[in-house]
């Protein structure tokens, strides 16, 4: 066996596990590492501010369907990435970040950029792990790539003290990764699914809701078939959007705050539930009193400790969702199903909910819909957060899944934009289009410096209404409409911002103009700005005010 | 008053941080720990941590599911109150200048099964074991001795029969 420095055994071993690319910031402590990188495979994609490349990442993971690396450097570059990774954990996203660190011998005395990473992490990481011997460095790198990516996926980060990277010590790959305390189920107890059999078979009125897990394992085919076995409606929650094609004569769209009115009218009625891998987030459930109160719940998840933590469910299904999913089909298809009045009332409510009057001005859902008509069915959008995300929820059309990519559960503003680069990464092949706000766009603009260096051409598009919109929609609402806070009438200029950072960029209030550049900026190779000034006082509609039930649904009317 | 607590007992890793990642999720969660006690186990790579808390089973058990998530932690359970033995141990200090106040604490003392670990002229160092409340009635007992200072354990606990913490 071979002596070999930390730095080297660090390197060889992600690209053993496949690592393509590393976003990230380099820094003192990372000074061995990156010259190493001169001699390595992997892409190193140079970011403008850490939590950006941790956005790419995150983006590159949910894309790829393997680990998303960044790698920053000691304090400021550590605690800057501590929003996405946050990000990636709470959509179960298989991020792995590699922090620098001070030499082992200065820790703990307060050195130059030295944070305790490992503490301020602890609670928005599945594991992290601070190295303190070259020998481990394999071990260590391995185990994270296992942990983030298996089981209920999540963040990790590996903190590497400067002088472990520095440091020889025998290198070897093989090292086995056991963890006793780490074995994530996949396949499902055979008990538990013939209870899950017989409560789906006996229901009259059954409804799938379908979450983020669907997605992460790659069950679209699998949920898909379900739900037209047991003839069910099937809804997503956000994380969840194209789990079931938009367009399936099954599929009623997201439910929750804003969900469409199929969705959050058939689950309070149905009765049998089948939730796979979703958390019951309360911006899908709405008030637990008023989402499905008389369905037996069955719930479907990779995680334990999801089963009844928010919702009590009759019986659930612990395992893989695509694994799940494939027994149930198994068991159902011999035992087959009477068919019932359910199906015709599907098809009367999806025709009494009446078809969006979409007109013929620029508005943000017609903007949606262009959107989708632009892209091929594999193109990839990147929502930002606030009204256009839910805009996108309830108006773009997804046909694949895993091509809708938003940051769900922590809600994070600038998001959108890092997130299509590293989804650009994963697939080069693949159109990959971010919609974002003015706000979310502001927060992370200096990202299309990556875009446009680094040749990852995206498409940008910029829904500019002059003020943080969500909150606005709120304020008017709920606070009497008083506007506090929420205007944003800066005198920068975002289509003249986007080409001095080198990208193409139009500014179009047209929506025959919009659609024309939108063509020609997918077909292009380089990255283009879209910037779409439009009405501040628009509402996102359907709505549930927070705190009330499904059915409780306001309307623009 | 008789105190019910539950009772969690892990095996874990014995590695750096265990004890903080476990003690972090149960104030994310909003817990409150009543007592903690840990000590690297029968074999050294492992350590087996007993938290006691006031909060009622059904809370308890959703944070057991969470904590049975995390990687370091091999197992982790609620026992059984019906079948757990708990104990409780504390070293205490009374003022015992006044010679009645000596033969007072002595007897107190044997009352409860203590040992006496230390005699000065004016103070006594007592060792008490016993469950959680029967050291609580050993404080309140010698209280108007005068208790100078008092170190409790904390609970540990095991289960009764063939029962183990390994055992699924």
């Amino acid at each position: 066996m071979t002596k070999t420095t930390g730095s080297k055994a660090y390197l060889k071993t992600l690209e053993r596990e496949g690592v393509t690319h590393i976003f990230g910031i380099t820094g003192a402590a990372l000074i061995p590492i990156c010259d190493d990188l001169l001699e390595s495979k992997i892409r190193y994609v140079p970011g403008v501010h850490e939590q950006g490349s941790a956005h790419m990442a995150d983006g590159y993971a949910r894309v790829a369907g393997k680990p998303g690396v960044v790698q920053v450097t000691s304090g400021p570059g550590a605690t800057n990435i501590v929003t996405g990774v946050a990000t990636a954990q709470l959509d179960s996203s298989p991020l792995v970040a590699f922090t620098g660190q001070v030499p082992m011998s200065m820790v703990g005395t307060d050195a130059f950029q030295e944070v305790d990473i490992i503490g301020v992490t602890a609670s928005i990481t599945k594991w992290n792990y601070q190295v303190r011997d070259p020998a481990m460095i394999p071990w260590a790198v391995k185990a994270g790539m296992h942990i983030s990516n298996t089981g209920r996926k999540g963040a990790v980060l590996i903190d590497l003290p400067k002088n472990v990277t520095t440091e020889e010590a025998e290198f070897d790959y093989d090292v086995k990764v056991e963890l006793e305390g780490y074995k994530p189920v996949i396949e499902p107890l055979a008990r538990e699914v013939d209870t899950a059999v017989q409560v789906l078979l006996g229901a009259k009125k059954p409804v799938i809701i379908a979450g983020g897990g669907v997605v992460a394992s790659g069950a679209g085919k699998e949920l898909t078939e379900l739900a037209e076995l047991l003839m069910a409606p099937t809804a997503t929650s956000l994380m969840g959007k194209g789990a079931i094609s938009s367009s399936h004569p099954l599929s009623l769209g997201i439910c929750g705050m804003h969900g469409r009115h199929e969705a959050n009218f058939m689950v309070p009625d149905s009765d049998v539930l089948l939730v796979v891998g979703s958390r019951f987030s309360d911006r899908t459930t709405g008030s637990l009193g008023g989402f499905a109160p008389n369905a037996k719940i069955v719930h479907i998840d990779i995680d334990r400790s999801e089963v009844d933590k928010n919702v009590d469910s009759i019986t659930r299904v612990i395992g893989d969702a695509r694994h799940v999913l494939d027994a149930l089909i198994k068991r159902i298809k011999v035992e087959r199903l009477k068919p019932n009045g359910w199906h015709k009332r599907i098809t009367e409510f999806k025709q009494y909910c009446e078809p969006f009057d979409y007109g013929t001005d620029i508005s943000t859902p017609n903007i949606m819909r262009a959107i989708r008509e632009a892209l091929p069915s594999n193109g990839i959008v990147t929502t930002d957060v606030g009204q256009h995300q839910m805009f996108a929820a309830l108006h773009y059309d997804v046909l694949e899944p895993g091509t809708f990519l938003t940051s769900g559960g922590l809600g994070t503003m600038g998001w959108g934009l890092p997130a299509a680069i590293g989804a650009k990464a994963a697939k080069p092949e693949c159109k990959v289009l971010s919609v974002c706000g003015d706000g979310g766009f502001h927060m992370t603009e200096n990202n299309l410096t990556v875009a446009v260096d680094e040749d990852f051409p995206i498409v940008v598009v910029v829904l500019n209404n002059r003020l943080l919109g969500m909150v606005a929609q709120w304020q008017r609402l709920f606070m009497d409409g008083r506007m506090a806070a929420v205007a944003r009438e800066y005198s920068v200029d975002y289509t003249e911002l986007s080409k001095t950072y080198g990208a193409h960029a139009v500014r179009t209030e047209s929506m025959d103009v919009f659609r024309s550049e939108l063509r020609r900026a997918v077909d292009a190779d380089y990255t283009t700005v879209i910037e779409v000034p439009i009405d501040p006082n628009e509402n996102v509609y359907p709505m549930i005010p927070p705190g009330m039930g499904l059915k409780d649904i306001l309307t623009d009317e | 008053m008789i105190m019910s607590l539950n009772v969690v007992s892990f095996l874990v890793e014995n590695k750096p941080g265990v004890l903080f990642n476990i003690s972090n999720t149960i104030r994310r969660k909003n817990f409150n720990i009543h007592s903690i006690t840990a000590i690297a186990g029968e074999h050294e790579d492992t350590t087996r941590i007993t938290i006691t808390s006031k909060a009622d089973a059904h809370e308890i058990d959703k944070l057991v599911e969470q904590m049975s998530k995390m990687v370091d932690i091999i197992r982790v359970k609620r026992l059984d109150p019906l079948r757990t033995i708990q104990r409780d141990m504390a070293l205490v200090k009374l003022h015992t200048a006044d010679p009645m106040a000596q033969e007072e604490a002595l007897a107190i003392i044997n009352k409860y099964k203590g040992l006496i670990l230390d005699i000065k002229p004016d103070t006594v160092i007592a060792q008490i074991t016993g469950s959680v409340n029967e050291v609580t009635d050993f404080h309140k007992e010698v209280t108007y001795i005068g208790i100078i200072e008092s170190a409790r354990t904390g609970i540990t606990a095991i289960e009764k029969g063939w029962v183990t913490l390994m055992e699924k």
